[in-house]
């Protein structure tokens, strides 16, 4: 009798196996550097290719970092939302154009508009591959002491914003 | 005169050979370690194997600190602080994997017991 249940019960357990496995979005993939400083890097300014920027603009207050691109068509999904976001204040928004040419990126900039208050130039991934990028748009939220404290892959939907980042904005502000 | 001079770019042809890789070993080693990572926007292909962008600059990466000369351990070590156990197309084994490595042994180890004990049933 126990032993023409076995079918069954392996059938159940592969069943349970797949259930969590297959719901589980394999292009998602964990951020190592949560909770850790931004990694060290030295670049150039999108608009000025003489003015470096380092690490070090994340130092004393919050701020997210968004990776963009001209050739990144979801970008163009969340953009109006950060140039509101930009427009409210809500958090001081640093742009990271990746794998770009200059001249692209000011004119997607100029034709879609500016919310970002400094942009870093990644024209090889270097800041990229330290950030563990892997596509964009990504953006990461760090505190006031320039460390790493959320990642959010993909397209920043307004209710993604208004109940995830935006709540966790503020309590770092005041952390 | 002009013999002195070859002989002294001899020597400092010489000198930089021993402190750095050939551009063969360089290639060979970078080749190595592209076989071992994950494009980690094709999930399915190593940087080595992959046409994406985002795989070149890691091959770059991978070719710079190589040439630094940092080992192929290093240069693995390095892309799995950012971008996990992902990043490695061969798992590691370590304790969430175990039974990622050991279950088909599991699964044979058992599919053996059944089946002496189903012939001993049978033999009775």
């Amino acid at each position: 009798m126990i032993r023409a249940l076995i079918p069954l019960l392996i059938f159940l357990g592969l069943g349970a196996l797949f259930a969590v496995g297959l719901t589980k979005d394999p292009s998602k993939l964990p951020s190592e550097l949560i909770n850790q400083p931004v990694p060290v890097f030295s670049l150039t300014e999108l608009y000025d290719a003489k003015k470096e920027i380092d690490e070090t603009i994340f130092k004393g207050r919050v701020s997210l970092l968004n990776v963009f691109g001209s050739w990144c068509t979801a970008c163009l999904v969340e953009h109006p939302l950060l140039m509101r976001a930009a427009a409210r204040k809500d958090v001081l928004i640093i742009g990271m154009d990746w794998r770009d040419r200059r001249e692209d990126g000011q004119a997607w900039l100029e034709q879609h508009g500016n919310p970002y208050s400094e942009i870093i130039f990644d024209e090889a991934s270097e800041l990229a591959i330290k950030l563990g990028v892997t596509g964009a748009p990504e953006s990461f939220i760090i505190d006031k002491a320039g460390y790493i404290r959320y990642k959010h892959t993909g397209i920043i939907t307004s209710e993604i914003w208004h109940q995830k980042l935006l709540p966790l904005i503020e309590t770092l502000k005041v952390e | 005169m002009r013999f002195l001079y070859a002989i002294f770019f001899a020597l400092l042809l010489c000198g930089s050979a021993v402190a750095q890789l050939s551009n063969t070993e360089i290639n060979a080693k970078t080749r190595e370690v592209s076989r071992a990572l994950r494009c980690v926007v094709c999930q399915n292909q190593s940087i080595d194997e992959s046409d994406a962008p985002l795989a070149a600059d890691m091959r770059r990466l991978v070719r710079r600190q190589i040439s630094e000369g940092k080992s192929e351990d290093e240069v693995i070590a390095y892309m799995r602080q950012t971008y996990g156990d992902y990043v490695l197309l061969k798992p590691p084994v370590q304790r969430n994997t175990f039974l990622l490595w050991f279950a088909p042994l599991l699964l044979l180890l058992g599919v053996l017991i059944w089946f002496i004990r189903a012939s001993k049933i049978q033999e009775d």
